[in-house]
């Protein structure tokens, strides 16, 4: 089997508009949750959320590409600029059509959706604009990669809820691994922050009106965000040959399903997932210093996600540190782990641990090295990315540093 | 029908129950209810008697509104549907 790695990343999320301004916001511990600036946030009972600030689609895409680009695809596409120009690839000829797309998102062109469910039934109208299914279709930001970048492979879109971006990852892995193709752009884009996106959300019952504080004994729910990450995943011989900046390997992945409750996890799933990634990465738990939680700051899920680390790595849990960076970028659904990949990576290249920021009072069921509210400098060879969907689909990856 | 009725009505239909099954010194545990049957109840109580339920899953006993037995969710309820009066 080959080996893969990374060779590129891009960002658009919370916490900063490229991949370096978001490092430096994880580093700070900075918090990118605030009051939602929407149409009809009076009339939601959660007016917070992580926002992507200071966007302006029209400095970055003309007229004719907005009434094409759902939010979640501009999210998609400025992240995959980023990362390509990182990686130096030039996709043409037979590397073109070796190379694919594989994203993640849950609610795909939900800002479209929202806006002109709205213009038919509350404003009456009865026609919409022309673009409006392939604009709100979920495959599109990944299609819109394939044209702007000429990647003619094997193409497609991954939806599971709050693991769609790390099962699009673990694909795009498998994807390259396996000799399918050479190159895969991956990672996940969410764009969920509109009247309806909020309002279905909320009726759960299981959102923050103040903050989202994972792993803290006064958490009190989740919070939404919205951005995308996007990934160069490549065949390590063929980084190597043409002379790349190797960011880290992807070493391992695993995905489980609880087959048991549509919200409530399961810690069996997540521990089979968690357990699945280090034995497919041939990696010993102990190597592992650093988790990047799923961390969603709900009673449930925190409690659940730390008794299944204990669980797998036994007397190293209370080593290792796990840390959620939701608490700075909330929760980004299906673009989620794509942009918490980037705290992995951090963790690997420069030795920082993002923090945990809100972290207040310790809760005895999730008592781990949290990293609270401070970045750590420590030196680590290994990392996880936990993801745990709703209706219990859990994909954990597993990175190793580059040699 | 009176408040105290309609909210026995509510938790069970949730629990599956005939309302006279159901004792107000019950609580959700005894009834088999879980955090999504108890939305599930707040959302109809709020449905039923057009009021705002403060309730947070992540967080079922904190805030005003006491979920412990029936007989607290129905004084909860009472005490909505007269604020909502006055």
């Amino acid at each position: 089997m080959r080996r893969v790695v990374i060779t590129g990343s891009g960002t658009i999320n919370p916490l900063g508009h490229s991949v370096p301004a978001t490092l430096e916001a994880m580093r700070e511990g900075r918090c990118g949750i605030g009051p939602l600036d929407i149409r009809d946030v009076d009339r939601l009972q959660i007016q917070i959320g992580g926002q992507v600030r200071d966007y302006d689609e029209t400095t970055h895409f003309n007229r004719q590409q907005i009434s094409l680009y759902d939010r979640f695809t501009q999210f998609t596409l400025l992240s995959a600029r980023e990362a390509v120009a990182q990686s130096g690839l030039n996709f043409s000829g037979e590397l073109a059509d070796r190379s694919g797309v594989v994203f993640g998102t849950s609610g795909g062109g939900l800002n479209t959706q929202d806006e002109n469910y709205r213009a038919v039934y509350e404003e009456g109208k009865n026609r919409v604009h022309p673009f409006i299914v392939p604009k709100l279709m979920n495959n599109a930001a990944a299609s819109h990669v394939s044209m702007e970048f000429n990647l003619r492979g094997p193409s497609f879109t991954v939806a599971t809820a709050c693991a769609s971006s790390n099962h699009a990852m673990g694909q795009a892995f498998s994807m390259v691994r396996s000799g399918m193709a050479d190159v895969m752009l991956t990672g996940g884009s969410e764009a969920m922050l509109c009247f309806g996106g909020i309002k279905a959300w909320e009726g759960l019952r299981v959102m923050s009106r103040d903050g989202c504080r994972p792993f803290s004994a006064t958490r009190n729910g989740m919070v939404q965000g919205e951005g995308a990450g996007v990934f160069v995943f490549e065949d390590r011989d063929h980084a190597i040959a043409r002379g790349a900046d190797i960011l880290c390997e992807v070493a391992g992945f695993a995905m489980s399903s609880d087959a048991s409750d549509i919200v409530t996890p399961s810690k069996q799933g997540a521990a089979r997932a968690i357990a699945g990634a280090l034995k497919d990465a041939r990696m010993n738990g102990e190597e592992v210093g650093y988790i990047n939680a799923h961390g969603t700051g709900t009673a449930a899920n925190d409690k659940t996600e730390c008794a299944a680390v204990a669980d797998v790595f036994g007397a190293h849990a209370d080593r290792l540190m796990i840390s959620s960076t939701k608490s700075m970028h909330g929760h980004l659904i299906g673009g989620t782990g794509a942009v918490e990949l980037l705290a992995c990576i951090m963790a690997l290249r420069d030795g920082i641990i993002a923090p945990t920021i809100g972290y207040e009072e310790p809760d005895p069921e999730c008592a781990l090295n949290v990293v609270p509210n401070v970045a750590r400098e420590a030196k680590v060879g290994a990392v996880l990315s936990n993801a745990f969907a709703f209706g219990g689909f859990n994909a954990v990856l597993a990175l190793r540093a580059s040699h | 029908m009176p408040v105290k009725d309609q909210v026995i009505a509510i938790v069970a239909e949730q629990a599956l129950l005939a309302p006279g099954d159901i004792k107000m010194t019950d609580t959700p545990a005894d009834l088999g209810l879980d955090s999504l049957g108890l939305v599930e109840i707040v959302f109809a109580v709020e449905e039923t008697f057009d009021v705002t339920v403060p309730f947070n899953a992540n967080e079922p006993n904190a805030g005003d509104f006491d979920i412990s037995t029936v007989a607290s969710i129905v004084a909860g309820v009472e005490r909505l549907v007269t604020e909502q009066k006055a």
